[in-house]
């Protein structure tokens, strides 16, 4: 049983908490995620750790509500219990003074990246970061990427805020621009990841993604998370979850995303629908 | 011999069945099977027994349960002595009635079964440890004293349960870590609800938190805290008891396709997680009209029977061998035929079809023919060139076995394992090159069964007991 601390509306559908999980907390490294169950009947989801207070003993989540469980959860408040907090999961990522680095995250993607952008940049490293969303109100964690990074663009899908575009046209003109760039960490929707990889690959730059497979146990016991990567089959809990984006099978893994598609559907209409009738 | 001469109309008594749900029905729910024995019929099996001087039951059991023991009992009408007899040696007696491969243990060497049928053994402890549990009988024996020395366990398993149970009795602070968030092991995320019903491996759980064993769930060690962490921590001694759980997939072509499956991903879906009651359950499965499940374990027969039960039409098993050396227990190949499993024996898939989605639609098969044997002595099946066909599925289940998962190995230095990722312990205490490290089990091992599990345990807890408190028992 994990309490949650504090939680706050960071838009419309994203939300971040505060959860009470003193030795996760002490232990997690940039990169590293949790898995989560809310109840008995309850689904196990994998969620990335953002932030952690060794002192407070939380841990903190951002998330989207893109369906049941993401739903189940947004309405619980402070106070409220979260069943079982399994972590710190998954290989933490791999700091280092690469030179300068840029850090692209999309939509909730940026909750996951924010961390890491954080570790690179107490690293050594100088970062630009570049972070995007459909519009304006969907842009999370301004001010935290703002200060984690040397450099920061925003950028919206339908130019509400800050340049009107995709984040990989802002990688393209920064590369037109002549900026000499070490290291790319891309962290978003997979469309989105599979752009960037595409982008750069012409300019070896070094491309990392963190991939979010379907996951059940995250321990590597049952391979619902794998992924092509190279041609060999990785299990991304275990594995990853981050790996070299210019070798991820992109499309494998946006199809085995929609493996359930059919049932979340009705899971989350029977959700809403009882949270409304009841 | 003798007692047999002095006592012939005892073998009179047939073998008794046990009722069983109708296939029909079952196949339509994940409720168990067999239902067990009536009292008068665990009786009249037990008058079976002719109390060997030199029984041959339990020379064939792992754990030497004290077999005409406990079956005396339950021929006189003290059912619930006779569980207590049962737990002295075997501390999940109605999980091993359920699960153990009898036929290869106590009721192969049983001496009925020379000349007739042996004592249904397994019926007989399944039954006693059921009226016990059924009656609320369960009484919680007296523990040793605290003696001050603290004992972690890794994996809430059948081998890590064991030497947990033993441990505090002996009065150990014994402290259980498990990665999922429920206790149990393959019992309670891989075996079936239909051949183990889970409220009986929770009833064992329980009973181990009313000793005084502490189980920390979602603990994933090497991950959350390291052995050296827990040595740091202030625990004497370790037992790594963390199975053989990552699966093993074919890498053939398609195999990552949607709809494929590893038989432990798909048995926790449908086991831990209840995905069969989705959507009062929020984790969903696949319900495959047309499925193919590869291998011929008991694995592969728990995945075909689930997806039978799931609503497939068409359930196969795939197998590259021929029926003798399926190494699926006898009673669990009768079932599956019974419910209408189609066997495809002597066949091996070598690609997977799909869709422009990636869904797979079809399994490409070989014949095979069997060759000369090889070295486990079975005869291994050799390829019949020009002899592909397609199978047309919408699911497939992958069971073709398991390895070691390396999480806690390879963060353990010095902890030595073989080739294949197996720990390396020095004979039957589990010590392994660590000092104050043990393990057992199916890490140990590779996949075995539950009762070797659990003796191992029992021995490791012996050895364990030995190096802290310098006694040995028995
Ligand atoms: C390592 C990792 C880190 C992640 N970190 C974050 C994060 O920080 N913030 C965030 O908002 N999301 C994150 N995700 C994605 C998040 O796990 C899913 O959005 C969540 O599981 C959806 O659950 P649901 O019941 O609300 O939606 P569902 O209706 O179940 O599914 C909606 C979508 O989520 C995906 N999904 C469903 N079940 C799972 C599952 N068990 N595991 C993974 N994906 C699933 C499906 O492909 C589907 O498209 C991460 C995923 C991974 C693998
Ligand atoms: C589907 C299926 C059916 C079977 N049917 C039978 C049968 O009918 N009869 C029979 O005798 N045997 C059967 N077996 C085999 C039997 O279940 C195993 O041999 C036995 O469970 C092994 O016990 P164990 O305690 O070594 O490991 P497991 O039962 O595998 O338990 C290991 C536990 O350790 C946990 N763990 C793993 N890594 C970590 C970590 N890093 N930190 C903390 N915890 C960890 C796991 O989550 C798990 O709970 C079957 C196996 C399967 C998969
Ligand atoms: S060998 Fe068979 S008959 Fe003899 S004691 Fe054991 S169970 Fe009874
Ligand atoms: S989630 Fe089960 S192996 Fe990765």
């Amino acid at each position: 049983m994990s309490s949650i601390v504090s939680k706050e509306n960071l838009s419309e559908s994203v939300v971040r908490m505060d959860i009470l999980a003193p030795e996760i907390a002490r232990k997690r490294k940039a990169g590293q995620f949790v898995i989560l169950k809310v109840n008995e009947q309850g689904e196990r989801i994998p969620l990335t750790i953002v932030e952690s207070d060794g002192e407070q003993g939380t841990i903190t989540i951002i998330f989207q509500i893109v369906g049941k469980t993401t739903a189940l959860m947004a309405a619980l408040n402070a106070g409220d219990d979260i069943q079982d907090v399994q972590g710190p999961l998954g290989n933490p990522t791999e700091i280092e003074n690469f030179g300068h680095v840029v850090c692209i995250g999309g939509g909730v993607g940026v909750g996951v990246i924010y961390p890491i952008t954080k570790a690179l940049k107490e690293a050594g490293n100088r970062v630009t970061s570049i972070i995007g969303a459909r519009t304006k109100s969907l842009i999370i964690l301004e001010e935290e990427m703002s200060a984690a990074s040397n450099e920061l663009i925003v950028a919206t899908d339908d130019g509400s805020y800050g340049v009107h575009g995709f984040v990989s046209n802002v990688l393209q003109k920064l590369i037109d621009g002549g900026e000499k760039i070490d290291h790319v960490y891309a962290i978003g929707p997979v469309p989105m990841m599979k752009a960037i990889a595409n982008l750069t690959r012409p300019y070896g730059i070094k491309t990392i993604v963190s991939l979010n497979a379907i996951m059940v146990d995250a321990t590597g016991m049952c391979g619902a998370c794998r992924v092509s990567v190279a041609g060999k089959t990785e299990f991304t809990c275990v594995d990853g979850p981050e790996f070299d984006g210019h070798q991820v099978d992109f499309d494998l893994l946006a199809n085995r995303l929609r493996m359930y598609c059919e049932q979340e559907g009705q899971s989350y209409e029977r959700h809403r629908c009882g949270s409304q009738g009841n | 011999m003798a007692e047999i001469a002095t006592k012939p109309k005892k073998e009179k008594i047939p073998r008794q069945a046990m009722p069983e749900q109708d296939p029909g029905d079952r196949v339509k729910n994940f409720d168990e099977v067999p239902c067990g024995y009536p009292p008068e019929t665990a009786i009249l099996e037990a008058k079976r027994c002719i109390q060997c001087k030199k029984p041959g039951c339990v020379e064939g059991c792992p754990v030497d349960v004290r077999i005409p023991e406990f079956i005396l009992q339950i021929a006189a009408g003290n059912f619930l002595g006779a569980a207590r007899t049962l737990k002295e040696t075997n501390c999940l007696p109605a999980v091993c009635g359920r699960v153990c491969p009898q036929e290869d243990q106590c009721e192969k060497t049983c001496i009925l079964g020379k000349k007739g049928e042996p004592v249904a053994i397994g019926r007989l402890e399944r039954f006693a440890a059921d009226y016990e549990r059924d009656r609320g009988a369960v009484t919680i024996p007296a523990v040793a004293a605290p003696n001050g020395k603290k004992v972690a366990v890794i994996g809430a398993g059948p081998s890590g349960l064991t030497i947990a149970g033993d441990l505090v009795k002996l009065g150990y602070d014994v402290t259980v870590f498990e990665a999922l968030h429920k206790a149990g092991g393959v019992l309670i995320y891989g075996i079936p609800e239909f051949r183990l019903p889970k409220a009986i491996v929770e009833a064992e759980v329980d009973y181990l938190k009313q000793l005084g064993v502490k189980v920390v769930t979602n603990a994933v060690v090497g991950r959350l805290k390291t052995i050296d962490d827990l040595f740091a921590e202030g625990f004497d001694a370790v037992y790594v008891a963390v199975g053989a759980g990552a699966p093993v997939f074919m890498d053939i072509p398609g195999e990552n396709m949607s709809g494929i499956y590893s038989a432990n991903e798909y048995l926790t879906r449908s086991n831990l997680m209840k995905a069969y009651r989705f959507p009062e359950y929020d984790t969903p499965i696949v319900r495959g009209k047309n499925v193919a499940v590869i291998g011929g374990g008991n694995v592969a027969m728990d995945s075909v029977r689930t997806a039978l039960r799931l609503g497939a039409e068409n359930a196969y098993i795939i197998y590259r061998r021929s029926e003798v050396e399926m190494p699926a227990r006898k009673e669990e190949v009768h079932h599956a035929k019974e419910e209408g499993v189609q066997f495809l024996l002597l066949t091996n898939p070598v690609e997977y079809l799909g869709d422009k989605d990636g869904w797979v639609t079809g399994v490409k098969c070989i014949r095979m023919e069997l060759g000369e044997p090889d070295a486990s002595g079975r005869r291994s099946p050799v390829p019949v060139p020009g002899s592909e066909f397609v199978i047309d599925v919408d699911t497939v289940v992958v069971a073709v076995g398991t390895m070691a998962n390396p999480i806690v190995p390879s963060t353990t230095p010095g902890l030595e394992t073989n080739r294949k990722g197996y720990i390396i312990t020095k004979g039957e205490s589990g010590e392994t090159s660590r000092r104050g490290v043990y393990a057992g089990g199916d890490i140990v091992t590779g996949s075995a069964t539950v009762i070797l599990a659990m003796g191992a345990g029992r021995k490791a807890a012996q050895a364990i007991h030995q190096a802290l408190s310098g006694v040995t028992t028995e």
